[in-house]
């Protein structure tokens, strides 16, 4: 029997031949992540095992992005000494607040190669499977481990295989798509599993639209999420990268937990309504929902593409007087390109509030917070109780474009209408 | 450690997320005594109060779903909590907790074996949990001998640092 393309990149960062689901193997470490919430108790539990330096300061990127630039006296230190850290560390891949959401500059600056195993100490590390890697979130004291040896042990995972066919229609992207398999599996459909995605609409896609896809495997309780490398993959690295192209597939013989198919031919715009990423409804259902601020950004959507959309729609109009919009993208190299290709003018000119990159909005960190009452159309990827302040707020999940027609009228509304 | 757990059941549904674990306004907060007083504070603000040590939070389906913040399972650990068993447990979660020492167990049916203010008992090793005040038990999976190691060790940092070179 073959192995899926996760089985086989853990078993060569094991040192296997060959590695089954449910095995725990120790896997060497390509490349470990952290950010400004997680980098502290690494660091601290790093020197707890005794380890006063990390094991490879080429191989550990730091980045500063969830409260970017600092808002407290509280982040501010942990910025300092997350500074320190890396200056002490010889650490280069170091980013400052403003360069970018981690998981926008960890593929963006050639980090991610197919066939590498990536740990990153943020739960979105899931999204750098878009471009054929096996990537995970992990907590502060797995990285503690990994930044002390540069290896980490997994549970070998299932792997559960997504086929989709089919051209999406006019507005709708890939966000309605995994926003639609939340809705169809659920909030823990794919606990510990690799989502492996395949079908003539991923080949179609491109790597920012791949990107959504992974950066939600963890919505669904998966380990991880990814898509064979392929032409687009190698297109997107070069340029960003002088590592050599290289690619894993998954063999045919393979074995799989599960093979669940979507036709996304008649795909309507999707959105997730509180207070669960599971419980989603097609635009149409919850058309007409007043909404009291929209964010276009984050990580699971703040790339240049899904500013495109939106300011395709909001080209020339104005938000609706009262609404809140908030965009944000996700890193220098989007904001700059939005710039140079007229999308912030638009998004100035249509009343919408543009900030530097930062993921401070997605998870309620220190702006754009909500009050009790209050309802917030969003694009990134979590709508628990109180994700963005009060715990009496409401946050919608959708696409850009759903975003972009609902800061318009002021209410849910279909992209499809413009 | 103690591989038996005794203590007050405090009863939570599917999908308890690391956001109401432990709000995202005290991620800054890197002390484990501070971030106890806000444990659940997004689900149960009783919850830090009252919460007494070796006390068992027992959970429905994907209990620690959503961020990676160790900050959950650290503040659990610091209010006071002795175990966590849940119907199914958040990957993340899962893992965060048992590095930090904190005992977490998988137990298909235990959202029915008791209800809250409940007296249970939780056999790590054995895989089995009992509820004390109606005597009715549940038996699951044992966790596996490597995580048992872990927590053995007292958690991930006094594992690594007996065991750094065959690690």
């Amino acid at each position: 029997m073959g192995m899926t393309v996760t089985e086989k990149i853990l078993a060569e960062a094991a040192g296997r031949e060959k590695v089954s689901p449910g095995e725990i193997v120790k896997a060497r470490i390509d490349v470990a992540m952290m950010n400004d919430i997680t980098t502290v108790l690494a660091i601290n539990s790093m020197m707890e095992m005794g380890r006063q330096k990390v094991w490879n300061p080429d191989k550990v990127i730091m980045v500063l992005d969830h409260v970017a630039p600092a808002s407290s006296i509280e982040a501010a230190e942990v910025q300092k000494t997350m500074r320190e850290f890396a200056e002490t560390q010889g650490i280069k891949g170091f980013y400052e607040v403003g360069e970018g959401v981690c998981h926008q500059i960890m593929p963006e600056k050639g980090y991610i190669h197919a066939g590498d195993v990536v740990a990153g100490a943020d739960s979105h590390t899931c999204t750098y499977g878009a471009l054929g890697a096996f990537a995970t979130g992990v907590g502060s004291m797995d990285m503690a481990a990994v930044l002390a040896t540069g290896k980490l042990w997994f549970r070998v995972p299932e792997t559960m295989r997504i086929e989709v066919e089919g051209d999406l229609p006019e507005m709708v992207t890939p966000k309605d798509i995994i926003l639609n398999i939340a809705g169809e599996i659920g909030a823990d459909g794919a606990a510990y599993k690799a989502m492996e995605f395949h079908g003539a609409t991923i080949r179609e896609m491109s790597i920012g639209g791949r990107m959504t896809l992974c950066n939600m495997a963890i919505e669904m309780g998966g380990k991880s999420g990814i898509v064979e490398a392929d032409e687009k993959t190698k297109q997107y690295l070069e340029g960003r990268t002088k590592a050599p192209f290289r690619n894993v597939l998954s063999d045919p013989s393979a074995e799989y937990s599960e093979t669940i198919s979507f036709d996304v031919t008649d795909l309507e715009p999707k959105v997730a309504v509180p207070n669960s990423v599971d419980n989603v409804k097609s635009v149409s259902e919850v058309a007409g929902k007043e909404i009291n601020q929209v964010f276009i950004g984050s990580c699971t959507n703040g790339r240049l593409e899904d500013l495109e959309i939106a300011a395709r729609i909001l080209k020339g109009k104005q938000i609706r007087s009262g609404v809140r919009l908030i965009v944000i993208p996700a890193s220098r190299e989007v904001y700059l390109e939005a710039l140079q290709t007229g999308l912030i003018e638009t998004f100035i000119k249509s009343g919408a509030i543009v900030t530097n990159p930062t993921c401070g909005v997605c998870w309620g960190g220190y702006i754009g917070i909500l009050a009790a009452g209050e309802v917030c159309l969003s694009t990134s990827n979590r709508n628990f109780v109180g994700r963005m302040g009060s715990p009496k707020a409401e946050v919608y999940l959708a696409s850009p474009a759903t975003a972009a027609a609902s800061a318009i009228r002021g209410v849910i509304t279909d992209p499809r209408e413009f | 450690m103690s591989f038996v757990i005794s203590g007050r059941v405090w009863r939570y549904g599917d999908n308890v997320n690391t956001d109401v674990i432990i709000p995202g306004k005290y991620l800054m907060i890197n002390d484990p005594a501070e971030l106890g007083k806000h444990a659940m504070e997004g689900i149960d603000e009783r919850f830090a109060q009252k919460v007494q040590k070796g006390d068992v939070i027992v959970g429905g389906r994907n209990f620690g779903c959503g961020s990676s913040r160790e900050h959950a399972p650290l503040a659990l650990k610091a209010a006071g909590v002795g175990a966590v068993v849940a119907e199914s447990v958040a990957r993340i979660f899962y893992r965060n907790a048992i590095n930090l020492g904190l005992p977490v167990l998988e137990c298909r049916g235990v959202s029915g074996l008791v209800r809250e203010d409940d007296l249970i008992v939780v056999d790590v090793l054995r895989g089995e949990v009992t509820n004390q005040s109606t005597g009715r038990s549940l038996k699951t999976t044992p966790i596996p001998d490597f995580i048992v190691s872990i927590l053995r060790s007292g958690g991930l940092v006094p594992y690594l640092r007996q065991h750094m070179d065959d690690w």
